[in-house]
């Protein structure tokens, strides 16, 4: 069965009523409990959950340090082209946006891959906008034959790929994945993509269970926060998570639970998701799946991303830019969002050892 | 003729059928299940079976078990 | 809410599954199955042996139970087959009971092979539960054969231990998306609650009714044990504060 037909059975689910039953005998037998269930999951994400965030976040603190150490991975994003056949509207890559398009040559990539990895960082995510004609995946692969001499993980965020091409990456030394599907309810999601290849819903839901059945090692998913009502949006998320890691269980799963931000085209986010909210999305998460992965970017303000450390979260990316060529280029490029958080890896790493945190550069390396 | 009977080789009369052997065994008709030649023998075919050389058979019923 | 357990399509009301072997008179049988509330009752296919006269087990189980044949005696998937195939040609219905064992010292069953036996005769129609050594991926491979249930051991057949393998079968209990039936090595009745407390769906008892002092006595203090068992699994665990307050809240910064 595919995550398309587990999230078909929440299609017509009455999701207000749910969150109005739930009370708070209900979230804190859920607490108590060693293992919780889909609905259990659902019950912290509801309204009535928020008065217990103490109790979730003492429970989700203890079982990150448990089942993490008192760690964080640190990775940097490298954008490598901005070309974009989607119309997303909320997205700065936009076909309609005026903004230079660029594609970075192999020795741009080499230059970026010097830079990033002079930080210590040994993992990096490469992105793509969505063009088969600019990006495909002949160049992704000639850039990660670049890459790979510099980094011991390398993970890809691109558009949606079938299972061979996703083999084609691993064999050259791709092992990470990343997807966000944006907007997992299939309604919302037809109209903030109108046109190009996106909008095709299933190809996107069902990219990460075909990267994991071609042998990538972590996968990450997620919902863009600001599109569509966050509680179920974080309910399908951690559900296609769970999914992924019980039909696949060697796979290392990691949800990342991005928050729109400022960005060229300007769309304002249709849904207000608070720093609580979004504390309230990472503790449930935690408490549901305490091995799962949770993926903090920069677009989250240096405080919050400082508190997240011991609220859940186990992977940060740092010294980020979005723009095409942004670790070289001293970024006056336009970059695909705003980032929030600036700090230098090194700033960051500081941030972790004050926090009696150890940051991770490098968590493996294929043999 | 000889045959296997539960792992054993037994010696028959030319010609006999399956029921002969049965009550030639003293067993009770309605509760032995017979394997023929690795096959189950419904009981309402065994006056039919005319045994034959180097036929195995396997006389079982059910008894307790966990 | 009815609790209702469901087996192969079927509704099974009693959550204590009885095994009729080593019972010193077969007249006992339905005394038992009456005293403990079974629906599900196992038995075995043997050679008969001239020497040693024996009743027909079938005729005093009641009708209204659902025979589930073992395999027992087989060591390999085929030889599990085989005697599957016979059981349900003689009228048995198409529940059965996998259990392969090449091991005489401890009898702990050939997961491998059992996982073979199992996609074999589920593609056949039948209702398969396999006996298991309690081990997460090949309870995996189980539900991806088509078994109906997974039936994990408590420790060795006969042995009356207990659950000696109780983490085990808590992941199975919390991973595997079919009733786990604890099978073999309940000894007591405090045993079997324990199972039904952690969440097992049913478990099997032979051994420790069929030689017991009373066994009718003690197919109902079984009966009695897996019923409150799971009533207190339903019931859900009791508010208990696992975590001091802290004396630095982590949330604090949070402000509405």
């Amino acid at each position: 069965m595919s995550f398309y037909e587990v999230c078909q059975r929440y299609g017509k689910f009455d999701f207000d009523s749910f969150f109005k039953q739930v009370t708070d005998a209900d979230i804190k037998r859920i607490i108590a409990k060693s293992r919780l269930s889909e609905t259990d999951y659902l019950a912290l994400l509801s309204p009535g959950a928020e008065k217990h965030l103490e109790e979730m976040a003492q429970k989700a603190h203890r079982l990150t340090v448990q089942n993490f150490g008192r760690v964080i991975f640190l990775f940097t994003p490298m954008y490598l082209a901005n070309y974009c056949v989607n119309q997303c509207v909320y997205c700065g890559f936009n076909i309609h946006n005026k903004l230079e398009r660029k594609k970075l040559t192999l020795a741009e990539v080499k230059r970026e891959a010097k830079i990033i990895a002079d930080t210590g960082l040994k993992h990096i995510l490469i992105l793509t906008g969505e063009s088969r004609r600019e990006s495909p995946v002949s160049y992704l692969r000639e850039c990660v034959e670049v890459l790979i001499k510099y980094f011991t993980s390398i993970s890809i965020e691109v558009y949606p790929l079938e299972e061979k091409e996703y083999n084609e990456l691993i064999s050259v030394g791709v092992d990470g994945f990343t997807m966000f599907q944006e907007v997992y309810n299939e309604e919302a999601y037809a109209q903030f993509h109108p046109g190009g290849p996106k909008r095709n819903y299933r190809f996107r839901l069902e990219a990460p269970e075909r990267a994991c059945r071609a042998g990538m090692r972590t996968v990450n998913v997620g919902a863009l926060l600001g599109l569509h009502q966050w509680r179920t949006e974080a309910f399908l998320t951690g559900l296609h998570a769970h999914y992924l890691q019980n039909t696949f269980p060697d796979v290392e799963i990691s949800v990342s639970p991005p928050r729109m931000r400022p960005q060229l085209g300007g769309f304002p986010p249709k849904v207000e998701v608070s720093n609580k909210n979004l504390v309230q999305y990472i503790l449930a998460f935690r408490l549901f799946m305490p091995r799962g992965g949770v993926t903090i970017s920069t677009r989250e303000p240096s405080e919050l991303r400082d508190r997240l450390v011991r609220l859940g979260a186990t992977k940060m990316s740092a010294g980020s830019s979005t723009a095409v060529g942004g670790h070289s280029a001293g970024c006056t490029q336009t970059g695909q969002f705003e980032i929030s958080d600036t700090r230098s890896v090194m700033e960051m790493a500081n941030m972790l050892y004050v926090q009696d945190y150890q940051p991770v550069y490098k968590d493996w390396q294929t043999l | 003729m000889r045959i296997t009977l539960n792992g054993r080789e037994e010696i028959l009369k030319d010609g006999t059928t399956l029921t002969e052997l049965v009550s030639l065994k003293q067993l009770n008709i309605g509760e032995v299940i017979v394997v023929y030649n690795h096959q189950l023998a419904k009981k309402e075919s065994w006056p039919n079976i005319v045994l034959k050389e180097n036929d195995g058979l396997e006389f079982l019923r059910f008894v307790g078990g966990g | 809410m009815r609790d209702v357990l469901m087996i192969g399509g079927k509704e099974v009301t009693s959550r204590l599954f009885l095994g009729t072997g080593k019972f010193s008179s077969h007249r006992l049988i339905p005394e038992v199955i009456r005293a403990c509330g079974s629906q599900v009752v196992t038995v075995a296919l043997r050679r008969i042996d001239p020497e040693y006269e024996e009743e027909n087990i079938v005729s005093y189980v009641p009708g209204e139970c659902i025979l589930m044949p073992n395999t027992s005696g087989a060591r390999n998937a085929e030889e599990a087959v085989r005697i599957a195939r016979v059981a349900r040609a003689a009228g048995c219905g198409n529940w059965v009971k996998i259990e392969v064992i090449a091991d005489n010292r401890y009898l702990l069953p050939d997961n491998y092979e059992t996982v073979r036996a199992t996609e074999i005769l589920a593609a056949e129609g039948f209702v398969v539960l396999p006996y298991m050594s309690p081990d997460l991926i090949t309870a995996k491979k189980l539900v991806e054969a088509g078994a109906a249930a997974v039936m994990p051991l408590g420790s060795p057949i006969g042995s009356n231990r207990g659950l000696r393998t109780r983490e085990l079968i808590r992941i199975l209990i919390e991973e595997i998306p079919l009733p786990i039936i604890v099978d073999a090595g309940i000894g007591r009745p405090s045993e079997a609650a324990e199972a039904m407390e952690m969440g097992a769906a049913a478990v099997l008892v032979n051994t420790a009714i069929a030689t017991a002092g009373d066994p009718v006595a003690m197919g109902r203090a079984f009966g009695l044990a897996v019923e409150a068992g799971r009533l207190a699994y339903l019931a859900g665990p009791g508010k208990t504060h696992e975590y001091a307050r802290a004396s630095s809240p982590l949330t604090g910064f949070l402000r509405d």
